[in-house]
């Protein structure tokens, strides 16, 4: 296979366009920490069902 | 080698391409409203969650904007408005418009339900249903009142910003959602006055196109007087007070004062000076629902200042 050496134009639009897509996944991933955090910090219940015994959530229902 | 060459004739889209689907414009519009909706509810909310929450809201609008451009792409090759929008100049697919909005309609949906709760991302998801199915697929090309019902999917942001903040549907939501509802045939007419060519090459039945100007402009004049009351309501509401009264007061009276200069005018006058009372209604239009809207942001301040006039009547 004959490689690449001298980036095209399109290689050019390519990185910006894949370039601002990680930029968002990445503030999307800071977002959702962001967001966890706050909900743990205001005493939100972050746990659900699981398929096994949960005391907590056992103890809210009483 | 034939993958290069072929996509060299398709014109690789740049990252603004897949922006513009998400109609920035409308996109503002639905920020500041459903921040407003937000803000002056009487519950607080986390700076951050309110942050996201928006966000999120903002991406549920883009996301039923990308939808209406993938479905209208036709239409919008035609009009001079439209011709440069992303599909339509040949820059993004219209597949790839159609699969943009459906993910980003169900992460927008799902990350506003486990960011604030379920009931704002229901409203979420009926308005990207309403502007989709029901305005762009159903209305817009079939009726004349396609603007009167389709305004309902723009007036919902403040009452899902409400209900993000409270969780629930009130009065003050369903007002600040009327006011919204019932300033948009106004401000599209307006528009449709001076932009008739367009819709009428496109087949789009605009009211003008179906019932001629002189009728666009009698209804025109007949919402602008049935929109009038809804400030009135809200300036007497739990959100309301003086500031709010005032403004509505002044901006109700250049309001209708503009939809009677525009009901006097025949299309003979309005050719004679190339639209210009009507492209200024339309003007005043948006400063009409940006001031109401900052109107009731001042007074949510000012409460929260501790400077609301106490005997300020609440009457709803």
């Amino acid at each position: 296979m004959m490689a690449i050496n001298k980036p095209h134009e399109l290689h050019q639009r390519r990185f910006r366009r894949n370039l601002w897509v990680g930029l968002i996944l990445g503030g999307f991933v800071v977002l959702v920490f962001g967001i966890t955090m706050v909900k743990i910090s205001n005493g939100q219940k972050m746990e659900a069902f699981d398929h096994v015994v949960r005391p907590s959530l056992v103890e809210e229902a009483k | 080698m034939s993958e290069l060459s072929a996509a060299k004739q398709v014109e690789e889209a740049e990252f603004g391409d897949y922006f513009a689907l998400l109609k920035p414009r409308v996109m503002s519009l639905v920020v500041f409203t459903a921040a407003v909706g937000l803000l002056v509810a009487p519950v607080p909310v986390h700076p951050l969650i309110a942050m996201a929450s928006i966000l999120f809201i903002a991406i549920g609008g883009g996301a039923s904007g990308a939808l209406n451009m993938w479905w209208d792409s036709d239409i919008d090759l035609v009009m001079k408005r439209t011709r440069n929008r992303p599909i339509p100049s040949g820059r993004v697919s219209a597949n790839d418009a159609k699969l943009l909005g459906l993910w980003l309609s169900g992460a927008s949906v799902a990350m506003l339900g486990l960011t604030a709760n379920w009931l704002a991302a229901g409203l979420l998801a009926f308005t990207i249903f309403f502007y989709v199915v029901i305005y762009s697929m159903w209305l817009k090309r079939s009726t004349p009142q396609n603007i009167v019902i389709g305004g309902a999917a723009g007036a919902f942001p403040p009452m899902i910003g409400w209900a993000v903040a409270t969780g629930g549907i009130s009065i003050e939501s369903i007002m600040m959602f009327a006011l919204t509802f019932m300033w948009t045939p106004p401000h599209f007419w307006a528009l449709a006055l001076f932009m008739n060519d367009d819709y009428t090459k496109a087949g789009v039945p605009m009211l003008p196109v179906t019932h001629g100007t002189r009728e666009t402009r009698k209804q025109i004049l007949i919402y602008t007087l049935l929109l009038s009351p809804v400030g009135m309501i809200l300036a007497f509401s739990q959100i309301g007070g003086p500031v709010f009264f005032m403004m509505t007061l002044a901006l109700n009276a250049m309001f209708i004062t503009g939809a009677w200069r525009l009901y006097r005018r025949t299309e003979g006058m309005a050719k004679a000076d190339a639209f210009q009372a009507e492209r200024k209604f339309f003007r005043l239009s948006l400063l009409y629902l940006f001031a109401h809207f900052g109107g009731l942001l001042i007074e949510a301040g000012l409460r929260w200042a501790g400077l609301g006039l106490a005997g300020w009547p609440h009457l709803v």
